[in-house]
């Protein structure tokens, strides 16, 4: 369970927002609106511990996030704006880096699978550079089905650069991890098909 | 732990292979300066003898330096550095991959070259162990100390200038520990004290260099 309490956030010299309050419960999605520049990345950035927010607390479990960071980035899967693909690394070594790299032990073979069932079965042994931004997005959520055992979802425009298709499946896969137990942020300009409709947490809201 | 630590250690010099062009230029840019000295001071052998330690301790800071700012560059740029800070295990472990990753592929290649430059300065055959020790402790200080200060510049503009003007300072110490082994050497006094400091440094810079990057990595990303 994620809470957030009387959070701000600074960005430059001008405030974001502040005492934004809310919490997340298991088996719960929350997509996070607003207009360009309310501050949705910069909120997600506070929300996984990569920036320190300008006053309030994040809490995991009850605890704040600084005193489990271990324990919390253990539970956490980060998709951020970029998908983290370095161009000279095949799609299947920068999957299995990322796992390892983030403390998960996995196999080729899951790695290979993951890949195949985001439709990138036949670009295994290509560079990453000659992927289109459509594949290099889907490299990086490949990522969501190695993941599962990680409760807490966190996503930056994951349907971004993606086909129809690819975002009704990945709705899916994140309706199937809410219903499983799991937690999903993520924010997203754009309609999915949810099984569920997400609760919305509107930015302008809080706005300065 | 060890996991991650592998991971990154393999990523790192994967790419270092796939990208050797860029270690085959630190190598040409090491033997350029090297060679340049007898352009610029005169072929005179006596006087050629009598620089050579410091020729190529300099040459050897140089040239670390040239890669230096690549170490967390493209890592920030794609993404992949606010992964490794997400990772569940502490950062001391990835930053000592990635420092030791670039070690291997940056400072051993120097040293592996460096005997070879000293005998074209003409330098003695039994000063050129020395050198190489001196240079296998004094690499590591320099990869370690060079790490903080890239990880400090990171994402800044002008970054590579404002990292060698950070830590070329702090290199001071090596160079004169490191030249002055080869000298001690030369002299007859032997190079014990001067080696024993530089591994005293290696390990001091060892122990402390990971923590500093790692915080430095997160200052930097916030």
């Amino acid at each position: 369970m994620l809470e957030v309490e009387d959070l701000a956030c600074l960005k430059g010299d001008r405030l974001l927002f502040r005492e934004l309050a809310f919490a997340v419960a298991p088996q719960e999605m929350l997509r996070i609106a607003g207009p360009n520049g309310a501050g949705k990345t910069s909120l997600l950035r506070l929300l996984t511990g990569l920036s320190l927010p300008e006053a309030g607390e994040v809490r995991w479990q009850g605890q704040p996030i600084r005193r489990v960071r271990e324990a919390f980035h253990r539970a956490l899967c980060y998709l951020g704006h970029s998908p983290a693909l370095n161009d000279m690394l095949t799609p299947l070594e920068n999957l299995r880096f990322a796992c390892e790299a983030g403390g998960d032990q996995v196999s080729v073979q899951d790695c290979e699978q993951a890949l195949a069932r985001i439709g990138l079965a036949n670009q295994l042994d290509l560079p990453a550079r000659v992927l289109s931004q459509g594949q290099r997005r889907r490299v990086g959520l490949a990522r969501l089905f190695l993941a599962a055992r990680r409760p807490l979802w966190v996503l930056d425009e994951p349907f971004t650069a993606l086909d129809v298709n690819a975002v009704a499946e990945l709705a899916q896969t994140l309706s199937a991890h809410c219903a499983g137990g799991g937690t999903v942020l993520l924010t997203t300009h754009q309609d999915a098909p949810f099984a569920v409709p997400p609760r919305v947490l509107d930015l302008g809201d809080w706005a300065c | 732990m060890l996991n991650t630590f592998v991971a990154v250690l393999r990523r790192d010099l994967l790419l270092a292979w796939r990208g050797r062009a860029d270690v085959l230029v630190t190598l040409a840019f090491f033997v350029i300066v090297v060679c340049l000295f007898p352009f610029g001071v005169g072929a005179e052998p006596n006087q050629l003898r009598a620089i050579a330690p410091g020729v190529l301790w300099v040459a050897v800071l140089l040239s670390c330096l040239l890669s230096m700012h690549r170490l967390f560059a493209q890592d920030h740029a794609d993404g992949t550095l606010e992964q490794l800070l997400l990772s569940s295990e502490p950062a001391v472990v990835w930053v000592g991959a990635k420092v030791l990753a670039f070690w291997l592929s940056t400072g051993l290649p120097v040293v592996v070259v460096a005997p070879g430059l000293a005998l074209l300065l003409d330098l003695e055959q039994g000063a050129l162990p020395v050198l190489v020790v001196s240079l296998l402790l004094g690499t590591p200080i320099l990869a370690l100390l060079g790490a903080v200060g890239a990880a400090l510049t990171l994402g800044v503009r002008g970054g590579g200038m404002l990292l060698a003007l950070l830590v070329l300072p702090l290199f001071v110490p090596v160079l004169i520990f490191g030249a002055g082994a080869v000298e001690a050497e030369l002299s007859g006094t032997g190079a014990v004290a001067h080696l024993l400091l530089l591994g005293g440094g290696c390990a001091g810079a060892l122990a402390l260099a990971p923590w500093a990057c790692a915080a430095s990595l997160r200052i930097s990303m916030e």
